[in-house]
């Protein structure tokens, strides 16, 4: 089992990680989840079965509200996954 | 095909919060070897979210003891089957984990019952202990407006934190009455440790106004909130805002002991005095035996990881301590019952299964969560009715089906992983693989 555990984000103010949302650069401190880089984008992660526009309810990984396309794979839980250099981010579709 | 990593543990802890943090520690510095397993990024669990992990006093102390006791540590990962005795399956993007254990601690914590009400769904509206997520994880709350609104002492919390990093808090909204208030904090007093946290919050709080017999009956905007009108003392109030955060106290996450085939009593995880679950190989420690919070969380874990270990004398020394922080488990949720105005909060429109879009009007006219379910496909969608089950359950009185594997949806190609014989029982059971 490899250990990703990373004992908190001890470098979050010193670092900053460049991800795409649909394309637009957004800037964020290492450390930070793909949810909060959608929200800095301003658009919502998701679209409902009834085309209504979602976004994070409840932060844990529990909902499913939050699901985007991260490099090309669906129906990612963005809460739970920090944002890493270089990530093609696309959501509200 | 999916890689399948094979593990084998004395004790596997699932949760890495305070309660799974404390018994894996303690199980591993008894001398066995321990794995955890976390769905999160980080170790902490929700309190501990973040670089919480790093500030907190208590947080740190159990991070470097459960550092030095070599622990094997895998976040991001998630369970969700559970194909014979000893065995546990997840997964970790596209790797496929059998995990096999001895015995196996459940720490799976608690997660915020949300109720349905016009507006719910909007962006930016969120679980109370959500916005505190996302802020642990990053976003900047600075001088943003927020409505905290909802029940149980999480609102407190998270008011106090989100202060603390200079959000507006315009308000705090307590469905309950001030009778019951005043009745937890007689609660309180008997013990000593809950003032000093009680007088620690009142100065962290600073002035926010903390209004009882109060909820949010609407949220509006385009498409993402605008406002929200309370309802406060029998009257209407509007407030511009840009975060509602919302919650109505916790609900424990039993699926994994459901899963196992553990007795659950009053919707708790039922467990001996030694954490142990009525299956012998599986104890529980932490919120799914009882909403009680950190310090009872942390006595269990370290409870259920001793015992886990075989070391009940060490585990019989913190028994004690238990006891008394148990009690106030009861209060809690005694204290943090709903109101039964809050089941006419949703329209015949609101949305109460957000997966699947199904409307109060459809869900009303059946007298099951089956019959709905069949019907609507109510709980149905990815989350598998953790947001929906409790809502249906306090608004309709409904009992959610028994819990069946995968308890996360879980690809094709990670189930095709294992064997053909499980593939087909997965997907037989599940209405459909994500």
């Amino acid at each position: 089992m490899s250990a990703t555990s990373r004992f908190g984000s001890d470098t979050l103010v010193a670092e900053q990680i460049t991800v795409t949302v649909n394309g637009i650069l957004v800037v964020v401190a290492d450390g930070t989840t793909v949810a909060v880089a959608v929200l800095l984008q301003g658009t919502s992660c998701r679209r409902s079965v009834s085309g209504q526009p979602r976004g994070p309810l409840c932060g844990m990984g529990i909902c499913f509200e939050c699901r985007v396309e991260i490099n090309g794979t669906p129906h990612c839980r963005s809460c739970q996954i920090v944002c890493e250099s270089g990530m093609e981010i696309r959501a509200g579709e | 095909m999916n890689n399948v990593i094979r593990q084998h543990f004395d004790v596997l802890v699932v949760g890495a919060g305070p309660a799974g943090m404390a018994a894996a520690t303690c199980a591993a510095e008894s001398g066995l070897h321990v794995g955890m397993v976390d769905d999160n990024p980080g170790i902490g669990g929700q309190i501990w979210r973040g670089d919480t992990i790093n500030s907190a006093t208590e947080a740190k102390h159990w991070a470097q003891r459960l550092g030095a006791a070599k622990v094997d540590v895998a976040c991001g990962t998630r369970v969700f089957g559970h194909p014979g005795t000893g065995i546990l399956l997840a997964e970790r993007g596209n790797d496929v984990y059998e995990l096999k254990y001895r015995k196996l601690v459940l720490a799976t914590g608690a997660r915020e019952r949300f109720l349905p009400f016009p507006g719910w769904t909007l962006l930016n509206v969120m679980g109370a202990g959500g916005l505190q997520a996302l802020v642990k994880s990053g976003l900047p709350i600075e001088g943003k407006r927020v409505v905290i609104a909802g029940t149980g002492p999480l609102l407190l919390a998270v008011a106090a934190y989100l202060r603390h990093h200079q959000a507006n808090v315009l308000m705090v909204c307590e469905q309950q009455s001030w009778t019951s208030l005043v009745r937890f904090g007689v609660e309180l007093l008997r013990q000593p440790q809950k003032i000093r946290q009680a007088i620690s919050l009142q100065g962290a709080l600073g002035g926010i106004p903390f209004v009882p017999n109060c909820w949010p009956i609407e949220a509006m905007g385009r498409d993402s909130l605008e406002r929200v009108v309370i309802r406060r003392n029998g009257k209407t109030e509007t407030i511009v805002c840009d975060y509602l955060a919302c919650g109505f106290h916790l609900v424990p996450n039993t699926e994994i002991a459901e899963l196992l085939a553990c007795e659950i009593r009053n919707g708790y995880v039922h467990v001996d005095e030694f954490q142990q679950t009525s299956r012998a190989d599986v104890f529980c420690a932490g919120e799914p035996t009882g909403i009680g919070g950190l310090d009872l969380s942390i006595a269990e874990g370290q409870i259920a990881g001793y015992a886990a270990a075989g070391n009940k004398s060490a585990a019989k020394m913190l028994c004690k301590t238990r006891g008394k922080m148990k009690r106030f488990a009861g209060v809690l949720d005694n204290t943090f019952t709903l109101r039964p105005e809050l089941r006419s909060l949703p329209s015949q429109t609101t949305i109460v299964c957000r997966c699947e879009d199904v409307d109060y009007s459809r869900l009303s006219r059946h007298t099951s969560w089956r019959a709905a379910k069949l019907d609507t496909r109510c709980g149905m969608g990815p989350c598998q009715g953790r947001v929906c089950g409790p809502a249906t359950r306090f608004l309709f009185g409904w009992s959610p089906d028994s819990v069946r594997p995968p308890i996360f949806p879980t690809s094709l190609a990670n189930l095709g992983a294992l064997s053909s014989q499980s593939i087909t029982e997965h997907c037989e059971v599940t209405g459909g693989c994500a």
